[in-house]
């Protein structure tokens, strides 16, 4: 079986429905990890895994799953691969136990080591009471549960997790994101998150995909899309105002004029005295007064809007 | 000592089953939900009762000579019997291949099934066999049983001797009639969500092409256009097999050729329908 590096490969791979391009052209490396696919309703994400998964042919392009290529070895791929879908989906007249051994059983696994697995990963993810009810009883929660395990179930090497918080309470999606997060960092998954809620996305992954209009926008690891390490302050002082920015911009801090007199400065980690007093102490030796200061961090929510054209 | 639940996951490291037999997991997990079903079973020992009627004649036919004069099995026999079954399989057809595939559709099971590591035939062959092993189970099985009752109640080969053809014969129409209901509900049912309306689909498409044929019959005088009617085009086929004398003007070539068309064009519906994902362009 080849190793890949990369969880996932796509090379100028085009979709397409009818007329519409639901891909342009992708190309993109997921790195093996937690990764995010990020983007707005409508921007291919869905298309991209299911692409992915093989029930979609792309018109152009090559795609390879954990080194397999999807054209040739979707049976192999599916394999080792976990999917939790976006909307509700089980197999209709079964408890859930039956439900994920089934699950199981499609994946290969004989039917004893199937059963025992899925009792296994029904505690794991938390429908362990309740195991014995039908599925179609189930609320939207417990649903989002039942497909998360069965697409755990025959242990993937790599899991494509569609949007799995849909439809979930806070605690409900607080508790999801836990298991998410588990089973990327401590259980040695790879995960594919399919997401349009931002905190999501920072919260259990490393790395970010994002999409819009069927094309890549942005890629790399969180931390790099956002920005060297450092902080944001929205600053308003009073004083002379040029003189001020004349000593930031010496010192090597970014000083943007926004609204009104409130400027957004940019300083750079690693002053021992801690970013906003070298504020303070720029600000008495240029004889201003600092009359507000709110610090304010880059976040995904940045990185997302640059990405989309909305910034 | 390790606790009984552990609640940690953990990896597996156990065996798995090659691709290419997962179709036998889906027929025996469909299998296993009829047999759940007790109005079902009430339905298949129903289907049962015309094999007890056969054999008690076959006894009789075997012991008591003076019946053999007026019962004893001929092919024709063994050809109306598969005939009579039909009935039985038409409504074993639609109880249990309505909601083979419109409940999955229904509930967005394709996309489970189809992340996994099965193709699109092998979820097509695992539905097709759960309801080809029902609809084997009331033709094929009783059809075979009543003809090695006979030749245990006759003690001899007599019959077989007489028709070489039987057992050959019975296999092959039982086939055919399971082959072409089973394949041409599971195209309806794939069609739609409700197996509820895929059981009027396929009972319309049975009685509607029947009711042509018969108003074609009433004007015309003759049944030359039995081809039109899907039970005509099974039971002229049969008569062949059975080598008894057609029951309808038309030949049975065109007979077999279209129900070898419905065959096709059933697995060209099951082709473009069963998908992972339905794409709206």
């Amino acid at each position: 079986m080849p190793e890949s590096t990369n969880a996932v490969t796509l090379e100028r791979v085009t979709v397409e429905y009818g007329k519409n391009r639901a891909l342009q052209d992708v190309s993109a490396v997921f790195p093996r990890g937690a990764v995010g696919l990020l983007g707005p309703n409508g921007a291919g994400k869905s298309t991209m895994l299911k692409s992915l998964l093989g029930f979609i042919t792309p018109t152009g392009g090559t795609m390879q799953v954990l080194g397999l290529d999807v054209a040739s070895k979707p049976t192999e791929i599916r394999a080792r691969l976990g999917y939790m879908p976006e909307n509700d989906a089980h197999i209709p007249g079964m408890n859930a136990v039956s439900f994920v051994a089934y699950c199981a059983q499609l994946a290969g696994l004989p039917k004893a080591d199937a059963m025992q697995r899925a009792h296994e990963v029904l505690y794991y993810v938390g429908l362990g009471e309740a195991r014995y009810r039908n599925v179609e009883t189930y609320s939207t929660g417990m649903k989002q549960r039942i497909k998360l395990a069965q697409a755990l179930v025959h242990d993937p090497q790599l899991m494509f997790l569609d949007e799995p918080t849909n439809g979930m309470d806070p605690k409900g999606r607080e508790e999801m994101l836990e298991l998410v997060r588990d089973i990327a960092h401590n259980k040695g998954i790879s995960i594919i998150l399919s997401s349009h809620l931002l905190p999501d996305v920072e919260y259990t992954c490393d790395h970010v995909v994002v999409m819009d209009k069927g094309r890549i926008a942005a890629h790399g690891s969180i931390e790099d899309l956002k920005g060297p390490a450092g902080r944001v302050y929205e600053v308003r002082i009073k004083g002379p105002l040029l003189d001020f920015i004349a000593a930031l911009e010496a010192q090597g801090i970014e000083c943007h004029e926004t609204d009104e007199d409130i400027m957004r400065v940019f300083v750079p980690a690693g002053h021992p005295a801690g970013e906003a007093n070298r504020l303070f102490q720029l600000a008495t030796a240029q004889g201003v007064q600092v009359r507000h200061l709110r610090p304010s961090l880059p976040t995904l929510e940045d990185v997302f809007a640059k990405a989309i054209g909305e910034a | 000592m390790s606790p009984i639940h552990d609640q940690t996951y953990r990896h597996y490291e156990g065996h798995r089953e090659p691709p290419g037999k997962t179709w036998s997991v889906i027929a025996w997990a469909g299998i296993r939900n009829m047999l759940t079903k007790r109005a079902f079973l009430g339905l298949l020992i129903f289907a049962w009762v015309p094999f007890v009627v056969r054999a008690v004649q076959f006894y009789f036919a075997a012991n008591y000579p003076q019946f053999a004069q007026i019962i004893a099995p001929t092919a024709a026999t063994f050809r109306d019997f598969v005939s009579q079954q039909g009935l039985f399989a038409f409504f074993i057809t639609i109880y249990v291949g309505a909601g083979l595939i419109a409940n999955d559709r229904r509930a967005n099971a394709l996309q489970i099934y189809l992340s996994k590591p099965i193709s699109r035939t092998e979820y097509i062959v695992g539905k097709l066999a759960t309801l080809l092993f029902f609809l084997l189970g009331v033709t094929l099985l009783p059809c075979v049983l009543l003809l090695l009752l006979q030749v245990s109640f006759a003690a001899n080969i007599d019959i077989l001797r007489a028709h070489t053809f039987l057992p050959a014969s019975i296999v092959l129409s039982t086939l055919l009639m399971s082959l072409v209901m089973s394949c041409t509900m599971l195209a309806l049912s794939s069609l739609s969500n409700s197996p509820r309306y895929v059981a009027i689909l396929y009972t319309g498409a049975i009685f509607f092409t029947s009711a042509i044929f018969g108003f074609l019959t009433a004007i015309t005088g003759g049944t030359r256009m039995a081809w039109i009617a899907i039970t005509s085009n099974v039971g002229q086929v049969t008569d062949v097999l059975f080598r008894q004398p057609p029951s309808y003007d038309s030949p049975w070539q065109i007979s077999l050729i279209v129900l070898l068309a419905l065959l096709a064009l059933s697995v060209s519906v099951l082709e473009r329908r069963v998908k992972g994902v339905e794409v709206v362009s």
